[in-house]
């Protein structure tokens, strides 16, 4: 008996008796998983999470979640004697008198960084190939919660250890808090049992951060894996793939083996990053005291934008009838994210409304084959990149000799036109890059070749596109079937339903830019040109053309074009 | 579920499975037929139809081999890497920055090692050792088909018409009431999370007699004390410099001008309150008007007090009005005096709230 007949007869029997798995666990083996470099970045956030878990479990068991004074008489020489905080006082003990202690503080604050960040550039994936379009936005949405809970944990696990900076941090979010108008003080009051900073605030944070959050986390992370398991993958256009079907390697052994080795190649990185990178070295900082501060003082990346967004604002508050409404610190902290979370969690569905478009989407699309929503992430990236970026702008003053105020100044124009700018860019290289794409088709890859024909013509060589290539660049441009309600009217000029009215009316302007794109020639690889790309071709390269075209191969597999 | 078939390990679907039994019954104690003791087919009854999905060997098997070894040596070096660890674990001792960094070292290297030669191995195992696959699963549309969309809505209107849901409004109004009242309740009981705010943002401990005590040194001050004009001192109320939250809102920062440096304040221009300064030298809240952060930076040239966290500044010899930056209100100003010894002290709390804006402050 070989060794998998064994464990099919022991263990396989033992199982199926009892839990009927043979026929949902086969599908399970069987699943096939598409591959492209960019399903990775969700992996990254997953596994990033899972050792953020295990490494926290082992600094709960040393951290001490309390505000009361003590003083430390631990290895680390320059504090002893010093008043602190326990918490404080636990996180130097979890540093140098825990064996590993270090390695796991570090190990949990990369992967947090990792986390946050892998989430970003997942989101960004998602966005750009269209991948949360129906039937995934579900998935979007819980994205989006997963990521601002993922800001708020990070942000309470690094006021955990109650030092300086992280104090300094507590305190900006805590005047944050007092600014809302109406329910701020109250609200601030409740959080902090009373005045900043008080004697609660870190118990209370440390029950949120290892127990209320990583619970919504574990469970909306469920959610997005299991629907992303049962409406399978999506993948990217290639040959052999189309809307109906998944091409990939199966579950098992393959992706199996590929997802184990990728958690244990993260955990490798963020060992090697956590041995020879130091973050976060509190005891640099000393303990919290609302008097003092370091200048240069950052918040992590992930909050960089909101810090950025506090520094940019210009200084607005109103005293309306005894009240004060400081302008100046509650929109900047919630406007900016606001429109770009609201904005995302929107976008679906206002894409769908738009383009009336309600099919099914399960091959991604190529960023530049969606000029305007890759016009949109783009203007967001600016706009988001632009506040982070004026985050570090005392830092970025220092490093490039630019007066602190003019930076500032730069910044509060850069944040309105630089996604203007942005967004026209962007959409007129997917136009150019479509027109390329449309180019090739047409006429085949250029190689560079210039022939003499006998008749004295100059003609350049070129080789037929590769199908692989092909059936990249013709995916939505052939296989989109015309969208339902495109045509604004029909031929007696009366409208389509739906495109009257101000709503109506604003539908039909939002289709038309949403749309916008260099049509291919009905075949897919005609001779014809798409909309501006102005015919060129003279008769005679014309007549060259139609005899050769340029997928048909002709005597030598080289085919003549302009 | 895959749409693949043909393969001999397929069991019987579902619906066959019920029709027939497994097997013979079994009678207690004897042996279980053969069959039934393995998930794997008979071979014989399906043997025309048995196509791989997955081909049995690597696409070559000369790579293969070599890949083989390096696999076994990555993952003996994990081994290896593990077993460094404990070791490491129990040798290294701690109790220095010199140790725990040396610790630091060799656990993070090890465990690093551990991970990544798995890692890289079974990379090699799935590249080179498992054949390359690509196949082909058929997906099916989400939406259920219109039969099963029907015998649904079949069971789900039955089940609302024999629970009188919709036929029984008050049934229907006096659950959503009594889920409303279940969803309020809880939020009373946050109510002792912390005190109400009353009036306690409005003032800090600062008092009349009050000494300006140094911070740091804890030593009080002098007019005298200050030999030349320039730098900014952080001064906190006598008693109270180890009350984290007195100081989050007393701690005051003193600067010493020369005479003359001062802008007085008037109806037409804000500036320094001239009779709350003693001798040139004028007391600001430390805690900024934009989120409370410490303004710490100050410039001498200048007279700017910068704030580190959002750069709000404020111009010390005009009342610390802004000049640049989120905070939309100057630093307040505290009145200062002398006592009997000649020390400097506050005449007053402050007279307007210290610290970041909020909807009571008016």
């Amino acid at each position: 008996m070989t060794l998998t007949e064994k464990a099919l007869d022991g263990t396989g029997r033992f199982l199926d008796d009892r839990l009927h798995g043979a026929v949902s666990v086969r599908g399970f083996l069987r699943k096939i998983f598409p591959d492209h470099w960019s399903f990775l970045l969700g992996e990254i956030a997953l596994y990033s999470f899972i050792i953020l878990l295990l490494t926290g479990t082992f600094l709960t068991l040393f951290f001490q979640p309390s505000m009361t004074e003590v003083v430390y008489h631990g290895s680390y020489l320059p504090l002893r004697g010093v008043r602190m905080s326990e918490a404080y006082a636990s996180t130097l003990d979890i540093s140098f008198d825990v064996r590993g202690g270090l390695l796991m503080r570090q190990i949990h604050h990369w992967a947090a960084l990792l986390f946050m960040g892998a989430i970003m550039v997942h989101m960004l994936r998602i966005f750009f190939t269209g991948a949360y379009r129906k039937p995934r936005e579900f998935n979007w949405l819980i994205g989006i919660v997963l990521f601002t809970l993922g800001m708020l944990e990070g942000l309470f696990g690094y006021s955990l250890p109650d030092d300086l900076l992280s104090g300094t941090g507590l305190r900006i979010t805590q005047g944050v808090i007092q600014s809302i108008p109406v329910i701020g003080t109250y609200f601030s009051f409740f959080l902090f049992g009373g005045p900043f900073p008080g004697h609660d605030i870190i118990p209370r944070l440390y029950v949120i951060h290892v127990l209320l959050i990583p619970g919504l986390l574990l469970a909306l992370i469920s959610a997005h894996l299991f629907l992303m398991f049962h409406q399978k993958h999506t993948q990217m256009p290639g040959k052999g793939v189309t809307n109906s079907n998944v091409v990939g390697a199966p579950m098992y052994p393959y992706f199996m083996a590929k997802t184990g080795a990728f958690f244990f190649f993260i955990f490798a990185v963020l060992a090697l990053l956590s041995t020879f990178a130091q973050v976060n070295p509190i005891w640099l900082f000393g303990p919290y005291n609302p008097s003092g501060i370091t200048a240069g003082s950052q918040p992590y990346f992930y909050m960089g934008a909101l810090e950025g967004a506090l520094r940019i604002m210009l200084p607005w508050e109103w005293n309306v009838a005894g009240h004060t409404i400081p302008f100046n610190v509650f929109i900047p902290a919630l406007v900016p994210l606001g429109i770009i979370f609201t904005g995302a969690a929107l976008w679906p569905f206002l894409e769908r409304w738009a383009t009336g478009d309600h099919r099914e989407h399960h091959v991604n699309d190529r960023p530049r084959n969606a000029p305007t929503r890759t016009a949109i992430g783009m203007a967001a990236i600016t706009f988001y990149g632009v506040l982070w970026l004026e985050g570090a702008n005392d830092v970025i003053a220092d490093q490039f000799q630019i007066p602190l105020f003019t930076l500032t100044w730069i910044a509060r124009f850069a944040v309105i036109l630089g996604p203007i700018f942005a967004y026209w860019v962007t959409k007129r290289i997917c136009l150019g890059l479509q027109r390329k794409d449309a180019h090739v088709l047409e006429h085949g890859v250029e190689t560079g070749i210039i022939r003499q024909l006998p008749s004295g013509e100059y003609i350049e060589v070129t080789r037929p596109v590769p199908e692989q290539t092909r059936a990249t660049l013709e995916y939505n441009r052939v296989n989109a079937p015309e969208l339902p309600r495109s045509a604004p009217e029909d031929a007696d000029g009366v409208p389509a339903p739906g495109t009257t009215g101000m709503l109506g009316r604003a539908r039909t302007a939002a289709r038309r830019v949403i749309t916008e794109g260099i049509p291919l020639e009905a075949d897919g690889h005609g001779n014809g040109h798409g909309d501006g790309h102005p015919a060129a071709v003279s008769g005679g390269e014309q007549h060259a053309l139609e005899q050769g075209g340029p997928d048909g191969a002709d005597g030598d597999g080289h085919t003549p074009s302009h | 579920m895959s749409e693949t078939n043909g393969s001999h390990w397929d069991l019987p679907p579902d619906g066959a499975e019920q029709a027939e039994p497994r097997g013979p019954y079994r009678v207690i104690g004897t042996p279980p037929p053969a069959q039934a003791r393995t998930l794997l087919g008979d071979a014989d009854s399906t043997a025309e139809v048995v196509v791989r999905e997955l081909p049995a060997g690597p696409d070559d098997p000369r790579k293969a081999k070599g890949a083989e070894r390096i696999v076994v040596a990555l993952f003996t070096i994990s081994l290896l890497a593990s077993i460094a660890f404990i070791v490491a674990y129990v040798a290294l001792p701690l109790h220095s920055l010199d140790g725990v960094f040396r610790s630091n070292l060799a656990l993070g290297l090890s465990m690093a090692i551990a991970f990544g030669a798995v890692a890289m191995g079974a990379a090699i195992w799935v590249k080179v050792i498992m054949p390359h696959v690509e196949l082909v699963e058929a997906r099916k549309p989400l939406a259920s088909t219109a039969d099963a969309r029907a015998a649904f809505a079949k069971t789900f209107t039955e089940g609302a018409e024999a629970s009188g849901f919709a036929k029984r409004p008050m049934l229907r109004r006096t659950l959503i009431a009594a889920s409303a009242g279940l969803a309020l309740a809880p939020l009373v009981v946050l109510r002792d999370m912390g005190p109400l705010p009353g009036t306690s943002l409005r003032h800090t401990v600062w008092r009349k007699g009050m000494r300006l005590i140094v911070y740091g040194p804890n030593t009080p001050l002098r007019p005298a004390d200050f030999a030349v004009p320039g730098q900014m001192i952080t001064v906190v109320p006598d008693g109270y410099q180890d009350n984290l939250d007195v100081l989050a809102k007393a701690t005051t920062i003193i600067i010493k001008f020369a005479p003359g440096q001062l802008v007085p304040n008037t109806p037409q221009r804000y500036g320094t309150q001239m009779n709350w300064t003693v001798d040139n030298i004028v007391a600001y809240s430390k805690i900024c008007t934009h989120v409370g952060c410490p303004v710490a930076l100050y410039e001498e040239t200048t007279h700017n007090i910068l704030c580190p966290c959002h750069q709000s500044t404020f111009d010390a010899t005009r009342g610390a009005a802004v000049i640049f930056g989120p905070a939309a209100r100057p630093l307040p100003q505290l009145p200062l005096g002398t006592d009997a010894q000649g020390y400097l002290i506050a005449t007053h709390d402050y007279y307007e709230p210290v610290g970041p804006s909020f909807w009571e402050r008016g």
